[in-house]
């Protein structure tokens, strides 16, 4: 199978007293950001299940998969947004369960939003200003009466702003209210926005959404030279599969909540999971439908712990409405 | 930096207006303009400047409707008012006392934002404005029956009577329930009215230019994001409501040591909703509008008394001009349409 899987395998697995559902974790590399057996329920519909994954400092990985994977959602389980219902998320190798968004945050992952979600009515500078938040160092009252120490810190932030705001040639933009910049900029605004945080993971949703093949080409461009520069690992849900294949080392597709596959560019792109997930089968496959079943079923379960039968039953049940969606709709 | 001095340039406009506002109303007053009537709601005018700007912290910058903005104002006046008259003998300096008496009507109406604030800026939007409202109530009751005597002892506190106060004879009933704070000294001066209404510019301006205020208005305009950035919410909600509150309560001090006595039913839901008035017809977020709405529209009831019947109608036929003015897209090109024609003339002669 995929080579990542493989690697992950060889190394040491140490048990750790946790009282939550992982009954060991990777702890022999450094990994920044490990996600184990992540999954969550609304209601009775189980959005993300048994979502394993390590990212290595200063990696580019991507998280590819339909409409309606759920890749957003494990966004929104590493950031916090939601809890997850399952499974456990080490950040830096601190285990950020019962953490609160602006905890996690403060924790070292930052992150974008599909729907961009900027502070419309300050202006650019403000607001990256405000994913300064927590390196400007002063308290209310000496904000209010104006002391020594504010007009060094706000010297010292706008500083830093027009710096990061430089990385997208945004500079000249810093006065403008953030709502009234054009679609392009207002995504990489939420990029500078997140830097500001100083991360040590930032997860990108679509970035390049909504742009142009030399708009994606400078963003590629520009993702990875934050890489080499901030040293940071860097997560990103992408359609445009130019830009994924392009920068990423590590892929990672989701469909209907799981992993079905896991590996490098090359690998993603000749795995015929993946190639189902996205077009549908063949009619000459649906035949052996049974021989497929397996096939995923090992890709997606390396452990065969008490908290993966229910997910068991899940899966079936979720392929058979998979397969139905992708008879009716696309062959 | 040019943002910044743009905002500076803003603030500083504030003040002056202020100032000249001070200046004008001073020269009226002093020159028998004014009747009678008008120069008593000086004070007031002023109290409600401060408890619009106070408000606009919460509706304007942190983006939350706030119902019960009275009920601060009712805490500052009462705390205000026992005070006062608590430190008659030790401080007898008028002025002095004043400051003593607004200092602490802050503090408790401060410490009642602490109180309601926790539990209810959890809620957000028509929910927070329906707990407001309710809080508001419940403060103007337990005002309503609050009893607070003052003997060589001390200060004594009852909820049930008069005659639960315990006091030895000679004692002094200073607020009797539903009367209210009696036989007040007056020290309010519409001096120290404008210089509160400084003072609550100064703080308010300042904060919303800082790391703080920046905060306040991110999670205005995206909590999530806010979130994102690692900003704590619950803090910055606190923090704008806390001081909304404090500012509120130095207002409600200035206010009750305005008259001789003071009744609880005067801060009900009426005047929570007046101020709010003051707020949205001023321009929510916009301080110098909540300055010009607050003094127009507590003057426009004097205004009208030669509509004698007719006032109240009046009054509100003003209020729903000025709304679809303000907010009507014709209107407002129409109405900046006609200031072009009217500055062009001067821009060509200075040419």
């Amino acid at each position: 199978m995929s080579e990542n899987i493989k690697k992950r395998e060889e190394v040491k697995l140490v048990s750790v007293p946790s009282p939550y559902l992982v009954p060991e974790r990777n702890a022999g590399k450094g990994l920044v950001l490990e996600a184990n057996h992540l999954g969550i329920d609304f209601g009775g519909l189980t959005a993300v299940d048994d979502f394993n994954l390590g990212i290595s400092p200063n990696e580019i990985t991507g998280l590819i998969g339909p409409n309606g994977a759920g890749k957003t959602t494990v966004f929104n389980l590493l950031t916090k947004v939601y809890q997850q219902s399952r499974g456990t998320i080490f950040l830096d190798g601190k285990d950020t369960m019962g953490m609160s968004a602006t905890q996690v945050n403060k924790a070292g992952i930052a992150r974008t939003f599909q729907n961009i979600r900027l502070f419309d009515k300050l202006t650019v500078e403000d607001n990256v200003k405000i994913g300064l938040h927590n390196s400007i160092n002063y308290g209310m009252w000496q904000g209010v009466f104006r002391l020594p120490i504010y007009w060094k810190e706000e010297k010292k932030a706008h500083d830093r702003v027009l710096e990061l705001l430089s990385i997208f040639d945004m500079a000249d933009m810093a006065d403008m209210p953030a709502g009234s910049l054009p679609y392009g900029a207002q995504r990489r605004l939420e990029i500078v926005r997140a830097l500001a945080t100083e991360p040590k993971v930032l997860l990108l949703d679509e970035p390049a959404a909504g742009m142009n093949p030399s708009e994606t080409a400078e963003l590629m461009e520009n993702i990875g030279k934050i890489r080499d520069e901030f040293g940071i690992a860097i997560l990103l849900i992408e359609h445009d599969m130019n830009l994924v294949m392009g920068i990423c080392e590590g892929i990672v597709v989701l469909n209907f909540g799981k992993i079905i596959a896991k590996g490098t560019p090359s690998e993603i792109q000749n795995n015929p999971v993946v190639v189902e997930a996205y077009l549908g089968k063949s009619h000459d496959e649906e035949t052996a439908d049974q021989g497929d079943d397996t096939e995923a079923g090992k890709t997606v379960d390396t452990d065969k712990g008490g908290s993966s039968r229910n997910a068991d039953a899940g899966k079936k049940a979720d392929a058979g409405k998979g397969k139905n969606r992708k008879k009716g709709g696309r062959r | 930096m040019k943002k910044l001095s743009k905002n500076t340039l803003n603030g500083f406009i504030n003040y002056a207006l202020v100032v000249v506002l001070f200046i004008v109303f001073q020269i009226l007053a002093s020159a028998k303009v004014l009747n009678n009537s008008m120069t008593g709601l000086l004070i007031p005018i002023c109290c409600y400047v401060v408890m619009a700007l106070s408000l606009n912290l919460v509706v304007g910058f942190s983006g939350e409707l706030s119902l019960g903005h009275a009920g601060f104002m009712s805490v500052g006046a009462f705390g205000g008012v026992v005070m006062s008259t608590y430190l008659s003998n030790a401080i007898t300096i008028a002025p002095l006392r004043l400051v003593v008496a607004v200092m602490f009507g802050a503090l408790f109406a401060a410490a009642a934002g602490v109180l309601i604030g926790v539990p209810v800026l959890r809620l957000r939007g028509d929910y927070l404005a329906i707990v407001t409202l309710a809080f508001g109530e419940i403060i103007k009751n337990i005002m309503n029956c609050m009893y607070i005597g003052r003997d060589s002892k001390g200060l004594h506190f009852s909820l049930t009577d008069e005659a639960s106060l315990n006091m030895e004879a000679g004692g002094v009933t200073i607020v009797n329930g539903p009367m209210g704070a009696l036989k007040i000294a007056k020290i309010s001066t519409f001096a120290s009215g404008i210089v509160l209404i400084l003072i609550t510019l100064f703080i308010i301006q300042n904060l919303v230019n800082s790391r703080a205020g920046r905060a306040i208005a991110g999670i205005r305009d995206n909590r999530i994001a806010a979130e994102a950035c690692g900003v704590p919410i619950t803090k910055y909600k606190l923090m704008a409501f806390v001081t909304s509150a404090a500012m509120a309560g130095a207002a409600g001090a200035l206010y009750g040591l305005n008259y001789s006595t003071i009744v609880p039913k005067k801060f009900d839901f009426n005047t929570s909703i007046l101020i709010l008035v003051f707020v949205v017809l001023g321009g929510i977020g916009n301080l110098r509008g909540s300055i010009i709405a607050a003094i127009v529209l507590t003057a426009l009831p004097e205004a009208l008394r030669q509509f004698q019947d007719y006032r109240m109608l009046v009054y509100a036929i003003v209020l729903i001009l000025v709304m679809i003015l303000t907010n009507n897209e014709k209107a407002a090109s129409f109405i900046s349409g006609m200031v072009k024609k009217i500055k062009a003339p001067k821009k060509e002669a200075k040419a």
